[in-house]
């Protein structure tokens, strides 16, 4: 996951708290927040030196491969945020996963690119890779932030208003309406209890997957509209993996539905770009 | 980018290799098993680790099969889940000839308990109904979750208080000869949705108290359920599971409800506990594993106690705690906990927990299953401390397995999709979706660890023999057949009662301690023997039940390894009084009377 850009306005002419709402550096705060809270009031960490581990490795990563591929030093707040992602998201008795998967995560941004661009959301990218390769070894996030209503609101409020500032909000509120109308056709089609069908929406895994990663600016569309479209369509193959009873649906439906739908953008563009102009010059560009 | 082609595919050479790493240590661990599994017979487990386990229960005569309980049919959906546990044993010699006898519960209404007793020639004989406490099941009174005993009148006989979902029952140890049911006299609360209890003597008076853990809430009739909001209310942090009494006990046959006025007001749904002096205070300290949340840690303040959880490590992340045992790993005169959690491959990974003490002037724990090697034991349930090949350091034995049903559908997803949600939802079985024969956790491979004394603890369980694949709940350690070797007795969930008997190879020697207790109670719960022999010590408490719903046998069993020079046996009594063995010699049971 990468961090929001910042918005242009005169930084001077803001107050503080908005300032550091807008800036690069509220996401990394906000997941940081949200780890600190979870940790010091439910433990959610057994262990800080995993997570540590997690975001050092990141960063080291990032700051390795950025300098040699880009030949420049990279914003550390993108790397942060995977190693943080990596430190949470992933579950092991072992030290060697946090690492292996934070690494991932962040030489998938320079192994996997198109046209200059990474088409992956690292984390999600690295937390997928192991739990295929490594289900003996690592599981998802398996611990609960207190299962009350206090602790969701929070999380909710706080992430809304950080996406409402940095104009992705609505890739969430797509995804959220998207989840709920099709976990009520899921009931309908399996006869389990509704109830069952929205219950994992009210946990961690997803604050996190609809705050953080399903926003991630690098990997999602340009246009409002393709980033709605896209936020409906993870929440369809989420389903269908669902039906299938994928525990992990929503991180695979990412893998399976982001990197394509970028694609077809880039497609599209350079389609666009071909109809206006009779002989472009493609120059790749630098996504970092 | 940059770079150029050739740095672009050491990135690559980088990248695939990275992902490549899993699947080459999962392909070098599974080498590693199958080289092991290969060589599973008597004679090679004895070559390579000392012992092998046979499973003799036809041969001895017991042919008892665990029935579950048949709850309300508004629990019809995940009956299997609500009802999944029951199966019990606890190890007690109830007419006092030296040899150890078997209790097993059972757990549908109408069915029979059984206690079988030793006949001295590797067989049994069931005379739990000829001693009044097979039929304790019957409608409206709940039925048995686990048993255990302890002399709570001092007569030299154990006693047996049996922990139900229903009406607990005491029953008085008639001379070995009949048990009078004295619930009545006793003062005992009418319903108790329990699963865990342990004799201890909290306040050193010399009579036995009794700790009952209590699960459900005690006002939920699980037969008769009000509505269907009697779940957890969070998986991790549930706070609405039945109340823990302590009882205490007043001397004349009756018992007094105090954990309030004691220091223990918790709601948490407890599966486990087992009770010992972790301070050296000379008072027993209570340690109790919580299903859904933290374990605690009661620390016993001269009568009173209060929960050190989270001071000493042991109460802070939170995960499904099924069992309490105590054991000497390192032979430091320390006791280690190891607490059995929940681990599922690709899904839940809780780990279970070996609380480590730590040098330090406070009390405070370090969990070092993952360095010792006793972190993943899929879904585990009881577990108990034993030197299994008597080569002078304890091993670990570990039931697991939850719900075997269907071999090729799991519950996991559904499991999974509803127990990380709200509370509103998650509380209420209603909102739970039906199991439709599915397995969770099933046909689980169960553990034995052995302790290489370095530090290292290595799974021998299908090398050694423990190969059934029922879903273990409840072990049991015992000398048996009086043959200086620990055999274990398990108790497995709508399966059969397994009796594994244990030979070792010759040369390892031991020692066994029987002790009675007389101005301490007379069971010596509570008591604590240290052994010293060949440079090494080793610390072991009598407990009055430990693990998950079992009791080992209250003889205390030390392993002493090979050409042992036993030093001395320090005991020291529940009533604070030090004893010193000398001259102790190997492959001996020692009888010790608490001098008055």
């Amino acid at each position: 996951m990468t961090p929001p850009p910042a918005i242009t306005r005169p930084a001077a002419q803001q107050a503080l708290w908005k300032r550091l709402l807008d800036s690069r550096f509220a996401p990394p705060v906000f997941i940081t927040l949200i780890l600190l809270i979870g940790n010091l009031s439910f433990g959610i960490l057994e262990s800080y030196q995993k997570t540590l581990l997690a975001i050092v490795t990141a960063m080291v990563t990032e700051m390795a491969l950025g300098k040699f591929f880009l030949g420049k030093w990279p914003h550390p707040a993108s790397a942060y945020i995977t190693g943080i992602s990596v430190g949470i998201l992933l579950r092991s008795p072992a030290f060697w996963p946090y690492a292996l998967c934070a690494a991932i995560s962040i030489t998938s941004k320079y192994a996997l690119r198109v046209k200059g661009r990474h088409i992956c959301n690292p984390s999600n990218f690295g937390i997928c890779a192991m739990l295929f390769l490594a289900s003996e070894s690592v599981a998802g996030l398996s611990i609960q932030w207190g299962n009350n209503l206090a602790s969701l609101i929070v999380i909710w409020t706080l992430g809304a208003l950080i996406l409402w500032r940095a104009k992705r909000f609505q890739i969430t509120a797509t995804y959220l309406v998207s989840f709920f109308l099709l976990a009520l056709l899921r009931a309908h089609i399996t006869g389990d209890p509704w109830q069952s069908e929205i219950s994992p929406i009210t946990g961690p895994e997803y604050q996190l997957f609809m705050f953080f990663m399903i926003t991630d600016p690098k990997t999602t569309l340009k246009s409002w509209k393709g980033q709605c479209l896209v936020a409906a369509a993870i929440a369809v193959v989420e389903m269908l993996l669902r039906l299938d009873q994928s525990v992990y649906a929503p991180l695979y439906a990412l893998f399976l539905v982001g990197p394509p739908a970028l694609l077809i953008e880039m497609w599209l563009n350079v389609r666009r770009k071909n109809r206006t102009a009779p002989l472009p010059q493609l120059r790749p560009e630098m996504a970092q | 980018m940059k770079r150029g082609p050739l740095a672009h595919f050491l990135l690559w050479v980088f990248f695939l290799g990275m992902l490549a790493t899993p699947v080459v240590l999962r392909r070098i661990s599974s080498q590693h098993a199958a080289t092991q599994a290969g060589e599973a017979t008597c004679q090679s487990a004895l070559a390579r680790y000392g012992f092998c386990l046979t499973e003799v229960s036809q041969q001895a005569g017991i042919h008892f099969v665990h029935q579950s309980p048949v709850l309300d049919q508004k629990l019809a959906g995940i009956m299997p889940e609500i009802a999944s546990m029951g199966a019990s044993v606890s190890i007690v010699d109830f007419d006092r000839d030296g040899w150890p006898d078997i209790y097993a519960t059972n757990s549908r209404t109408g069915s029979l308990n059984h206690l079988y007793r030793n006949n001295h020639d590797g067989t049994f004989t069931d005379v739990a109904a000829q001693m009044g406490i097979a039929d304790v099941n019957q409608a409206g009174t709940g039925v048995s979750m686990g048993a255990v005993w302890g002399d709570y009148d001092n007569d030299g006989y154990e006693d047996l208080f049996l922990i139900k979902w229903g009406k607990p029952m005491l029953f008085h140890n008639d001379h070995g000869r009949g048990f009078t049911d004295v619930t009545a006299q006793a003062g005992l609360p009418a319903w108790i949705n329990a699963n865990t209890a342990t004799w201890l003597d909290y306040d050193g008076d010399g009579k036995l108290d009794l700790f009952v853990g209590g699960y459900y809430p005690e006002d939920v009739n699980l037969w008769h359920l009000a509505n269907t909001r009697m779940m957890p209310n969070s998986f991790e942090y549930a706070n609405n599971g039945g109340r823990k009494y302590l009882f205490h006990n007043l001397g004349n046959g009756r018992f007094e409800e105090v954990s309030e006025k004691a220091g223990i007001t918790s709601r948490r749904w407890a599966l486990g506990c087992a009770a010992a002096d972790l301070q050296g205070t000379g008072y027993p300290d209570l340690f109790v594993a919580n299903d859904y949340g933290v374990s605690e840690l009661y620390l016993n303040d001269h009568g009173h106690f209060h929960d050190a959880g989270q001071e000493t490590g042991v109460g802070f992340a939170p995960k499904s705690g099924m069992d309490a045992a105590f054991g000497d790993i390192f032979n430091q005169g320390k006791y280690a906990i190891y607490v059995s959690n929940i681990s599922e491959e690709g899904v839940l990974i809780q780990g279970n927990n070996l609380w480590v003490p730590q040098q330090g002037k406070t009390l405070h724990y370090e969990n070092l299953a993952r360095d010792l090697g006793v972190e993943l034991g899929g879904w585990s349930f009881g577990a108990q401390f034993g030197d299994l090949n008597n080569d002078g350091t304890l091993d670990l034995y570990l039931e697991n397995g939850y719900i075997s049903a269907s071999k090729t559908r799991s519950y996991w997803y559904d499991f999974s999709k509803v127990a990380g949600g709200n509370s509103s939802i998650i509380s209420d079985a209603d909102h739970w979706p039906a199991f439709d024969g599915r397995s969770l956790s099933g046909y689980q491979q169960k553990k034995v660890w052995i302790n290489d004394g370095a530090g290292k603890f290595i799974d021998v369980a299908q090398a050694v023999g423990a190969t059934d694949r029922y879903d273990g709940r409840s072990i049991a350690l015992a000398d048996l057949w009086n043959t200086g070797a620990l055999d274990a007795v398990v108790a497995n969930q709508g399966g059969p009662l397994l009796i594994y008997k244990n030979t070792v190879a010759p040369g390892n020697d031991w020692i066994e301690f029987d002790l009675e207790g007389t101005s301490s109670n007379r069971s010596a719960i509570g008591a604590q023997v240290t052994l010293y022999w060949n440079g090494a010590e080793q610390i072991q408490p009598v407990t009055g039940g430990e693990g998950f719903a079992s009791e080992n046998d209250r003889r205390l069993h030390f392993g002493l390894g090979k050409d042992p020079h036993i030093d001395k046996a320090v005991i020291r009594w529940p009533s604070g009084r030090m004893q010193t063995l000398d001259h102790l010699a190997a492959n001996q049971l020692v009888h010790v009377k608490e001098p008055a």
